[in-house]
């Protein structure tokens, strides 16, 4: 983990080939994903932008295993994850997710939930994971606070201590669904740089949910931009600001000019969406 | 950090006895308002004043009948507890994370649910051979009931992304059972506890009333306080009662203190 850098050979490439997925609940045939293909290269970071309740968890879920899919596949350096024959991928610590509204366990300190991956794997014996688990997160910046139970600490700190808590246990692919969303925008910036050097020292690949466009330029590789459910591939947007980036970079022509490149297919996307939900009300 | 908590602990300390202490005068007031003013005040002029209730509490605490009323409500108490916590909790985890058990057993639960348990003690005065196994028997499906709703309800609500969470980085069945399902359920399984006690409370107090209380001269409180009704000593029957608040008040603490030791990350709260 501490040794791994750039140097090492990119792993986590996303392949995501024509997938549909239809939820069919007592015959209401929803259909949240519709032919969606996109090419995530491995060390990626790569931001996923649409319209609230496209489908975008959707997919997070499937290559995280929680769901299945209807049609397609989606394969991992090659290695088929889901597809033909195989609707739904397993659960593996290569995918780690870090979830929208936070999943540490309330119930152990920041230095158990690091922990746990480890030890349940059986890879460490459970000191050497709790030895690990509290250096990975001083290196995070937390070493003060291993000792704390969840409900103790900042909702950032939480989170940082999630994304600890997933990167110990060396994924190939980092799912992350909108895990800023509820911050203010102070602790946003500084969610933001802790996760940019996180990723320049491990160069994980990163599939990041958001709705915030500032956020999906400033921390991304590439933006995709997809359409309002069933949810497709609109738009892809390279961002070609070099790292690392600090935040100085948000003043910057170029940022604002991607932003604005990003905000107008967003915004085509939310009026449908909107639209769609008034006439389903009418 | 000990000064801070220190400080917390003597104001809620002055709180409590001075809450104590009005309600107390209040109840002074009360009773003797009608002595005062010449005026019967809608019967509440029948309720003894505190001095007097102190006096008569005086007089019991010396009686080895008193003490042996609190010992053999205590043990039906316990007793018809415990046993609902063995075996309501296992029972409640079990309908939580096994669909057929679920299917097999909930029916029959959710109709067995609502007959109160005072509505057992004809019928379990009649099936169990001793008193005493009949008064336990309706204790225990007080807390019984409560216990295994409280518990079902608690692993079922566990947030599926710790779920998850823990099977991504590679728990097993059993991991999640023992270090996922059975902390997250914790909570709920105090408070199950906690309205468990106050219910068995309740109903221990009425069985022992229906059935007399049993004949090895044990009757519990509830009997005690039946007793002193047929005996008329209004200060006895409040005697009695307030015997009942201390006995409930130090069995919650009592579970208070077990889920406090047992989920530290409560303690914030």
């Amino acid at each position: 983990m501490v040794k791994k850098s750039q140097k090492k050979e990119k792993t986590g490439a996303l392949s995501i080939k024509n997938v549909t997925k239809i939820y069919d609940p007592s015959g209401v045939n929803v259909k949240a994903v519709d032919d969606c293909s996109m090419e995530i290269a491995g060390g990626e970071v790569c931001m996923i932008v649409g319209p609230s309740g496209c489908g975008k968890t959707t997919l997070l879920n499937a290559i995280a295993g929680f769901h299945s899919i209807t049609e397609g596949s989606i394969h991992l350096d090659g290695e088929l994850l889901c597809g033909p024959g195989k609707p739904k991928a397993e659960q593996s610590a290569e995918r780690m997710v870090v979830f929208q509204h936070g999943a540490l366990f309330p119930w152990k300190t920041l230095q158990e939930n690091v922990a746990y991956g480890p030890t349940v794997q059986r890879a460490m014996s459970s000191a050497e994971a709790l030895d690990k688990a509290g250096q990975m997160l001083a290196e995070a910046g937390l070493g003060q606070f291993i000792k704390k139970y969840p409900g103790e600490v900042s909702s950032g700190m939480a989170r940082r201590a999630e994304i600890v808590r997933a990167l110990i246990n060396d994924p190939k692919v980092l799912l992350l669904d909108e895990p800023y969303r509820a911050m203010d925008a102070l602790t946003k910036q500084i969610m933001h740089e802790s996760l940019l050097e996180t990723y320049d020292r491990t160069g994980v690949t990163i599939f990041f949910i958001t709705h915030d466009l500032e956020e999906a330029i400033f921390l991304g590789d590439k933006v995709h931009v997809v359409t309002t459910r069933p949810c497709q591939l609109k738009k892809t947007v390279e961002v070609n600001i070099p790292r690392p980036r600090s935040f100085e970079t948000q003043s910057s022509e170029e940022f604002r000019r991607l932003l604005e490149e990003v905000n107008e297919a967003v915004h085509e996307e939310a009026v449908k969406a909107f639209q769609a939900g008034e006439r389903e009300m009418a | 950090m000990s000064t801070i908590s220190n400080l917390f602990g003597n104001t809620t300390a002055r709180r409590g006895i001075g809450s104590l202490i009005g309600f107390v005068i209040i109840w002074h007031i009360g009773a003797m308002i009608d002595d005062w003013t010449g005026y019967d005040l809608l019967g509440i002029g029948l309720v003894p004043p505190p001095g007097d209730v102190f006096a008569a509490f005086l007089g019991v605490i010396p009686k080895a009948g008193y003490w042996m009323s609190w010992v053999s409500s205590f043990s039906r108490v316990v007793t018809g507890f415990l046993v609902a916590m063995i075996i309501g909790i296992p029972f409640g985890l079990m309908l939580a994370v096994n669909r057929y058990f679920r299917g097999i057993f909930f029916p029959p639960f959710e109709i067995l649910r609502p007959i109160p348990p005072l509505a057992w003690v004809p019928a379990s005065l009649i099936f169990w051979p001793t008193n005493e196994m009949s008064i336990a028997f309706v204790t225990f499906l007080g807390a019984f009931f409560t216990i295994v709703i409280n518990v079902l309800g608690g692993a079922r609500s566990i947030d599926i992304s710790y779920l998850r969470a823990a099977q991504s980085m590679g728990a097993t069945q059993f991991d999640l059972f023992w270090k996922i399902v059975l902390p997250g359920t914790l909570p709920s399984i105090f408070t199950g506890a906690a309205v468990g006690m106050g219910i068995t409370w309740e109903v221990v107090l009425a069985a022992e009333m229906i059935s007399g209380g049993g004949t090895q001269g044990g009757g519990g409180l509830g009997f005690f306080i039946w007793n002193s009704y047929m005996g008329g000593s209004l200060e006895q029957i409040v005697v009695g009662m307030i015997s009942i608040g201390i006995a409930g008040y130090l069995c919650s603490s009592a579970i208070r203190k077990i889920g406090y030791y047992f989920m530290p990350w409560r303690r914030l709260f």
